[in-house]
């Protein structure tokens, strides 16, 4: 095609050529939009609008357990990105969400005869809270980067117990072991994400507020994933993960690659860790445990390795099941008789995580690709 | 609408300027020992630019090693290597690749749960001029980056015809493809040298006339040093500018292919000494006769 060819089509002409041909794309940029079809921007579009409805449809409490599922969604994403994504399996995840637990709350939480705290804005406490982890990731990966596979598996194990002790005794800051301590103050500017407010006329309650709160940062931070996956970190993460010594003869330096995974998921985990004791009202620190992180990495197993929408689906999985057990359970046989709901919704966290490492192992999200290439070729089963 | 732009004009940086008669890759000497085990002794040769020096010797004569030692996978007890001047040696296998060096594997490696285009981005990984922080806000320079190396890549995915695989995961394609798709991730780093590891290692006779096909377009094009390991004999007779011989890690012969095709020390690895060393081995078999061939038509 020559100079003068290019230039004679128009837009209307492109319009007309592109019209049932949704995925032929005459740019570049267009063909590496996120939301490259038509129809994925309507069905984003009306899950965003479902989702800002849904606080007005919804009693508190659940209002609040969705809230939990934004907070673990963010967390969730961390993990994904530095385990789905780099291939480099942490089960430190809970340390580092407790250490962005605990430094939102030193630096925005209200200061007792027991506890220290600086009640700062959450403009400084919440960024702060990514920030610390952070740093601290960034100075243990150069030594988890050593190990691969199971070995960082345990030497990541090791950063959880690290953690539980140091939580448990800085009482000052924590509130010790079986206490615990309410989360900092999400007061921006004299703005409260977590007191009934007035808005434009509206009467909201608290937790419709901060259920709107997390929801828009979960947005910008999962955009923000995202956006690292589809770019040239992004490409290094996957590369590092499938194989490790091609990618460095590719130019891409080991050692960089994952010390910054590590890096951004610990931000990641810190955010999640500082909005969640302001959700959940109080935290004790023995709640950062072994189990807290295998959660997590459930949540990515189940929802989708190394996919963003996948650690979403998989935070609302974790988080909204032990509730659906807990609603279902008269109606079900055994459970309440043989064995308690608590026990119920424990056995079926562990099943499930069997069932979609055996079966799915490319979690909900998989799942939803097989039934979306089903449709999209049927009839025809090929 | 983008238009399709011919290799050199996609791939600018692969000139290479070196003073008239001097060597772009030098190695002298070099030497590998894994404890007991000599995979490489003493072995010296050069490259010059625009040159296609052929690498070939039985199994385990060193031929990979080499390749392990310039790309700084392994690091040789012995010797020197020097790329435009500078020394390799203990330099990191990415600043090797930073350096201008690029390489297609023996065994396929490339990132299975990657689409073709990503594979290629990922050989674009140095030339991307932004950083974690830009791309996770993936706009204006991020973004303008990636699209103008998007284009560049779509420029080597047209000259090896593999449009219709850009957005498949490498994993499902078939060996030849894969084969293919190895040389256009090496080809978008745009080296100044290319390492070429058995590049129609298990291909018919289709698969290997197209990729000598590429290799000649990407001489003409880009004018592009290469190191080639290859088994086929049809295939480095033709190509080659120059043949090295490997034998249990030594050099044993270094000329244009007429020379080394009738150095005597080359039958011997070949074929053995006398009448008895034909029988030798299934493996041997197959490759006496291609020499045997070769010998015959020339």
């Amino acid at each position: 095609m020559t100079e003068q060819n290019t230039k004679t089509i128009t837009p209307k002409a492109n319009r007309a050529t592109l019209r049932g041909r949704p995925e032929l794309y005459t740019e570049y940029a267009r063909d590496q939009a996120l939301l490259n079809t038509a129809s994925k921007k309507l069905w984003t579009g009306v899950l965003v609008a479902f989702t800002l409805l849904l606080p007005f449809l919804l009693g508190r409490d659940l209002v609040g357990l969705l809230t939990l599922v934004f907070i673990y969604a963010i967390g969730g994403i961390g993990l994904n990105l530095v385990t789905g994504y780099a291939g480099q399996v942490s089960l430190g995840h809970a340390f580092f969400v407790g250490l962005g637990a605990y430094t939102s709350m030193f630096f925005g939480g209200a200061p007792s005869m027991t506890l220290r705290g600086l009640e700062l804005d959450m403009l400084i406490w919440l960024p702060m809270a990514g920030i610390v982890p952070m740093l601290v990731g960034l100075l243990v990966a150069p030594l988890a980067a050593r190990v691969r596979g199971l070995y960082l598996a345990i030497l990541t194990l090791g950063l959880v117990f690290v953690g539980e002790h140091l939580f448990r005794e800085a009482r000052t800051i924590t509130g010790g072991p079986q206490v615990g301590r309410r989360g900092a103050i999400p007061e921006v500017l004299g703005f409260n994400f977590y007191e009934n407010q007035e808005i434009l006329g509206f009467a909201l309650r608290r937790e419709q507020i901060f259920y709107f709160f997390c929801f828009a940062l979960l947005v910008v931070m999962g955009v923000l994933a995202r956006n690292l996956a589809r770019s040239r970190m992004g490409r290094a993460f996957a590369a590092v993960r499938d194989r490790d010594i091609a990618a460095e003869v590719m130019g891409v330096p080991l050692l960089r690659t994952k010390v910054i995974a590590f890096g951004v998921s610990s931000f990641y985990a810190g955010i999640a860790g500082g909005l969640l004791p302001v959700a959940v009202g109080a935290i004790n620190p023995e709640r950062f445990n072994l189990l807290f992180s295998v959660e997590f990495l459930a949540i990515i197993l189940i929802g989708g390795v190394a996919t963003i929408s996948g650690s979403i689906i998989g935070a609302a999985f974790i988080v909204l099941l032990p509730r659906l057990v807990q609603v279902t359970a008269p109606y079900l046989p055994l459970i309440g008789e043989v064995v308690s709901v608590e026990i119920a919704q424990r056995m079926l966290f562990g099943a499930l995580i069997v069932v979609f490492l055996v079966l799915e192992p490319r979690g909900i999200y998989g799942m939803w690709l097989r039934m979306r290439n089903y449709w999209k070729a049927w009839p025809f089963s090929y | 609408m983008a238009m399709i732009r011919p290799l050199s004009e996609a791939l600018t940086g692969t000139t290479v300027e070196v003073p008239a008669g001097q060597p772009i890759l030098e190695v002298k000497d070099l030497a590998l020992r894994f404890g007991g085990t000599t995979a490489v002794g003493g072995v010296s040769f050069d490259v010059k630019p625009g040159e296609l020096f052929s690498i070939i010797g039985p199994n385990g004569a060193g031929k990979t090693s080499i390749f392990n030692c310039i790309s700084g996978v392994y690091r040789p007890q012995e010797g020197s290597i020097d790329f435009l001047g500078d020394s390799l040696l203990g330099v990191r296998p990415d600043a090797v690749a930073g350096r201008g060096i690029a390489r297609m594997f023996q065994n396929i490696e490339l990132f299975d749960n990657l689409t073709v285009l990503d594979n290629l981005m990922l050989g674009r990984h140095q030339h991307l001029d932004y950083g974690s922080f830009a791309g996770m806000l993936y706009v204006g320079k991020a973004k303008r980056i990636e699209l103008e190396n998007r284009r560049i890549v779509e420029d080597v995915i047209d000259f090896l015809e593999i449009e219709m695989f850009r957005k498949f995961p490498v994993g499902m394609l078939p060996y030849g493809v894969k084969k293919r798709v190895e040389l256009g991730r090496a080809l978008c780093m745009e080296p100044k040298l290319l390492l070429l590891d058995e590049p129609v290692a298990g291909m018919n006779v289709e698969e290997t006339e197209d990729m000598a096909r590429f290799i000649l377009d990407i001489r003409q094009e880009l004018g592009l040093a290469m190191i080639m390991v290859e088994h086929d004999m049809g295939l480095v007779m033709d190509l080659a500018d120059r043949i090295m011989v490997l034998d249990f890690g030594k050099r044993i012969s270094i000329g244009d292919p007429e020379s080394v095709q009738n150095d005597p020390a080359v039958i011997k690895a070949y074929l053995g000494e006398g009448d008895e060393g034909e029988a030798d081995g299934e493996d041997l078999g197959a490759r006496t006769e291609a020499l045997a061939t070769e010998e015959v038509s020339s």
